[in-house]
C-alpha cells in the first residue's frame, strides 16, 4: 500500500520565493484597538528600536541637565593640565586597599627631552575621591537660578578630574561634550520643526490643490535636489553676516537647513495625500458635506501622521550631521559656542590628533546619536502601517 | 527615443535658469560687492586705483545696475565669453582657479559612482535572495554604519589609524615629486593607488543606501505572481532571478543617479577638505571663509549643472532600458 517512491533528492532552492504570511492575531483586543495602539504594539516588538529610543531619551535628558551633570564648566581652564589624557577611575590602591568609592590619581607632567613632547603620568601619591552631589564651580541652571551642586566631582574644586581628557587650553573635554550635546541635539530638533512646517504646508497644498500649485512645488523640489547639499549649506552659512551673535548664527543655520531640507517631507506628504484623496472614506466625508479643511484635519492628517513621524525621525540625524560638518569646517557655529562639531575642530590636524587621540571622542557621540535615530526610525517605519 | 530626449532637454532649460538665479542670489548675499573688496585689496597691496579703472570694472560687471540687469550681464559673460568672474582672493579668473581641480572632482565622483554600483548591486541581490541569513544581517549592519557615519568622520578616523600605526600621512593625492609636475602617465599611475581610499570613503554612504534600495526592490519583485508562475513552470532559479526580477529592480537604481551623484559630490567636497585632496572642496572652503563669492558661486553653478546633466543621462539610460518609460506608459 504505502509504496515508498524513491524521491529524487530535491535540490535545495537557494532562495525562497514568496514570503510566509505573518500570523494574524485575531483576539478581541486586536480588533478594537486604535491605530496608535496597534502601532505601539508593533513598535514594542522591535527590540533595537526600543533600545535606541531609550538611549536617545537619555541623551536628551543629559542635554537638558548638562550644567548639573558636568563636573566642570565648559570654558574653565586648568592651565597646568593642558592636553592631559583621560584619567581612569580606580577602586583599588596598594596603600589603602579596595574602596567602594572610586578615585583618580593626580597627574604629573613630564617633558621628553628629545622630542619636547609633554606627557602626563599618574601621580599615585595624591588621590582624589569622587563624591556625588558635590559643590563645584557656580553656574546658573537654565539661566534661571544660581547653584553650585554638580552630580559628581571631587571635594577640592581645583583638583584634576578629567575623565575624557582636556584640550590644548586645559578645558575638561567631558564637560564640553555634555554641554555640546545641548547645542547639537537641540539643533536637530529645532531644525526639524521648521522643516516640518514647510514640508507639511507645501506638500499638503501641492497634493490637495493639484494644478499650478502642484507644478510649482514639484519643480522647486526638483531644483533643490539637483544642487549638491553640502556645498549649498556651506555657501549659505558662510554668507551669514559676520557680526551676528552666536544665537543669531544658530537660528540662521536652522533656517538654512529647513529651507533646503523640506523637500523630502513634502514629497512623502504629497504622495500620501494624492492617494488618500481618492479613498472611499474621503469621498464619503465629502458627500456628507464636510469642508476641505475638516477633511484634511479630521481624515487625511491622522492617516499619514505616522509616515510624517517616520520621515522626521530619519531626517533629524541629517540635520545634526550637517551642523557638525559645518562647525567642524569652521563655517558654522564657532567658539566659544560648544557643539560637537566645534569640539571636533581641534582634531582637524592629524599630528595633534595622533598625540591627543581623545579629542576624537565627540565623533563617537555623534555616530551613536545618528545610529540611534536611524534604528528608531526603522522601527517606527515598520510600525507606521499596523494594518499591513 | 529622439523625441523623448528632445523633450527632456527642453525641460532642463527652465531648471538651469532657476539654478543660475539661485547661485547669483547667493553671490550677492554677503554685504558689500566683490568690487569694493577687490579695490580695497588693490589699495592695500599698494596699487593706485584711479576712478577710471573703477568705472571700467563696474561697467564690465554691471555693478551700477539693478539686480536683474546685473544677473543678465553675469549670465551673458558666462555664456558668451565663458567668463565666470574674478576671484579676488587668487586674483585670477575663476575658470583658471577651478580648471584642473574641477576635473579631479568629477573623476573622483564618477569613479565613486561606479564603485558604489559594483559593490552595492551584488550585495543587494544577495541580501534579498538570502533574506534573514547571517550575511544579510552583516550587510544590513554595515549598511547602517555606512549611512550613519558621515564620510568626513570616517576619513578622520582612517587617517588617524594609518598615521598612528605606520607614520604615513595619507592625505593628498600625489607623491611630493609629482605635486607640481605636469600631467603625464607616471603622474596618473602615482595617483591611482592614492585614489582608492577617498573613493571608498566617499562611496560608503551611497553604497549603504543603494544596498537598501536594491534589497527592498528585489524583495518586492520576488514575491510577485509572475515569479511564482515561472517557478511553477520549472524555470531554473538562477536564470529566472537574473532575467526578470533583477532587471526590474535595477531600474530604480538608474533613476536614482539623480540624487546619488549630487550626494557623492557633496561628500567629496567635505572628504577632500579633511584628506587635503587637490580638488574643488578645499578651494570652496577657502573661498567661503574669505567670502570670495564669485569663486564659491561659480563652483556651485558648475557642480549643479553637471548634476543636471548627469540626471539627464540617467533618464535617457532608463528610457533606453525600459520601453514603458520611452512610450510614456508609466505615469507615476
Amino acid at each position: 500500500m504505502n509504496t515508498a517512491v524513491p524521491t529524487k533528492a530535491v535540490k535545495k532552492r537557494w532562495f525562497r520565493l514568496g514570503r510566509v504570511p505573518q500570523a494574524v492575531e485575531t483576539d478581541e483586543a486586536y480588533e478594537v484597538a486604535s491605530q496608535w495602539k496597534l502601532m505601539w504594539w508593533k513598535f514594542k516588538k522591535h527590540k533595537i528600536a526600543m533600545a535606541a529610543g531609550v538611549v536617545l531619551v537619555l541623551f536628551y535628558m543629559s542635554a537638558l541637565f548638562c550644567e548639573f551633570l558636568s563636573p566642570h564648566l565648559p570654558l574653565d581652564r586648568y592651565t597646568s593640565y593642558k592636553n592631559a589624557p583621560p584619567q581612569t577611575l580606580h577602586f583599588y590602591d596598594k596603600e589603602s586597599g579596595f574602596s567602594l568609592r572610586p578615585f583618580v590619581y593626580d597627574m604629573k607632567m613630564k617633558v621628553n627631552e628629545q622630542t619636547f613632547l609633554r606627557t602626563f603620568q599618574p601621580d599615585t601619591s595624591k588621590k582624589y575621591y569622587i563624591h556625588f552631589f558635590v559643590k563645584g564651580p557656580e553656574y546658573r541652571m537654565w539661566g534661571l537660578f544660581k547653584t553650585d551642586i554638580h552630580l559628581f566631582g571631587t571635594k577640592d574644586m581645583r583638583a584634576p578630574l578629567f575623565l575624557a581628557g582636556t584640550d590644548d587650553l586645559g578645558r575638561d573635554l567631558l564637560s564640553r561634550m555634555i554641554y555640546g550635546g545641548r547645542i547639537s541635539l537641540s539643533f536637530g530638533v529645532l531644525g526639524i520643526v521648521l522643516t516640518l512646517i514647510l514640508g507639511l504646508l507645501l506638500g499638503g497644498l501641492s497634493g490637495y490643490l493639484g494644478g499650478v500649485t502642484d507644478t510649482i512645488v514639484q519643480r522647486s523640489i526638483d531644483l533643490l535636489i539637483c544642487i549638491p547639499t553640502i556645498p549649498l549649506w556651506m555657501a549659505l552659512s558662510a554668507a551669514l553676516p559676520r557680526d551676528w551673535s552666536a544665537l543669531e548664527i544658530y537660528f540662521g543655520m536652522v533656517i538654512i537647513f529647513s529651507i533646503i531640507g523640506w523637500t523630502g517631507l513634502a514629497r512623502v506628504v504629497r504622495g500620501k495625500i494624492l492617494s488618500l484623496r481618492e479613498e472611499d472614506f474621503t469621498m464619503a466625508a465629502r458627500l456628507a458635506g464636510a469642508s476641505d479643511l475638516r477633511i484634511i484635519r479630521k481624515h487625511l492628517l491622522p492617516s499619514f501622521a505616522s509616515y510624517t513621524i517616520v520621515t522626521v525621525t530619519l531626517s533629524i540625524p541629517a540635520t545634526i550631521l550637517g551642523e557638525t560638518a559645518l562647525s567642524f569646517l569652521g563655517i558654522g557655529l564657532a567658539p566659544p559656542v560648544v557643539s560637537w562639531g566645534v569640539l571636533l575642530q581641534d582634531s582637524q590636524n592629524l599630528e595633534t590628533l595622533a598625540h591627543h587621540p581623545w579629542l576624537l571622542w565627540p565623533a563617537a557621540l555623534i555616530i551613536v546619536t545618528v545610529l540611534m535615530f536611524n534604528f528608531l526610525g526603522d522601527g517606527l517605519r515598520d510600525a507606521a502601517d499596523p494594518y499591513k | 527615443m529622439l523625441n523623448y530626449i528632445g523633450y527632456r532637454v527642453l525641460q532642463l532649460i527652465p531648471l538651469l535658469i532657476a539654478i543660475s538665479i539661485i547661485v547669483f542670489f547667493i553671490i550677492q548675499l554677503p554685504p558689500g560687492d566683490f568690487l569694493s573688496t577687490y579695490i580695497q585689496q588693490l589699495e592695500l597691496s599698494g596699487t593706485k586705483v584711479d576712478a577710471g579703472m573703477i568705472l571700467n570694472l563696474e561697467r564690465q560687471y554691471g555693478l551700477d545696475q539693478p539686480f536683474i540687469v546685473q544677473y543678465l550681464v553675469w549670465i551673458k559673460n558666462i555664456i558668451v565669453d565663458g567668463d565666470l568672474g574674478r576671484s579676488f582672493q587668487w586674483n585670477k579668473p575663476v575658470s583658471e582657479v577651478l580648471g584642473d581641480r574641477l576635473m579631479l572632482t568629477m573623476v573622483i565622483s564618477v569613479i565613486s559612482l561606479i564603485f558604489v554600483w559594483i559593490i552595492a548591486i551584488p550585495i543587494g541581490i544577495y541580501s534579498a535572495v538570502k533574506q534573514y541569513s547571517i550575511l544579510d544581517y552583516v550587510f544590513t549592519f554595515i549598511g547602517f554604519i555606512g549611512l550613519a557615519v558621515p564620510g568626513f568622520l570616517i576619513a578622520l578616523v582612517v587617517l588617524y589609524f594609518v598615521f598612528v600605526n605606520t607614520g604615513v600621512s595619507l592625505s593628498g593625492l600625489f607623491s611630493p615629486e609629482y605635486v607640481d609636475a605636469p600631467w603625464s602617465m607616471a603622474k596618473v599611475m602615482d595617483m591611482l593607488p592614492r585614489l582608492v581610499l577617498p573613493v571608498v570613503i566617499i562611496g560608503m554612504s551611497g553604497t549603504a543606501g543603494l544596498i537598501r534600495v536594491m534589497r527592498g526592490m528585489l524583495l518586492d519583485e520576488l514575491s510577485k505572481q509572475y515569479v511564482i508562475t515561472a517557478r511553477a513552470k520549472g524555470v531554473e532559479s538562477t536564470k529566472l532571478l537574473f532575467k526578470y526580477p533583477v532587471r526590474m529592480a535595477i531600474n530604480p537604481l538608474i533613476s536614482t543617479i539623480g540624487w546619488t551623484l549630487p550626494a557623492l559630490i557633496s561628500g567629496e567636497a567635505i572628504v577632500s577638505i579633511v584628506m587635503n585632496l587637490p580638488t574643488t572642496g578645499p578651494i570652496l572652503l577657502r573661498a567661503l571663509m574669505f567670502q570670495d563669492m564669485y569663486l564659491a558661486g561659480s563652483f556651485l553653478l558648475i557642480v549643479s549643472v553637471l548634476t543636471v546633466i548627469g540626471t539627464l543621462i540617467s533618464d535617457i539610460l532608463l528610457a533606453w532600458l525600459d520601453p514603458r518609460i520611452r512610450f510614456g506608459g508609466v505615469a507615476d
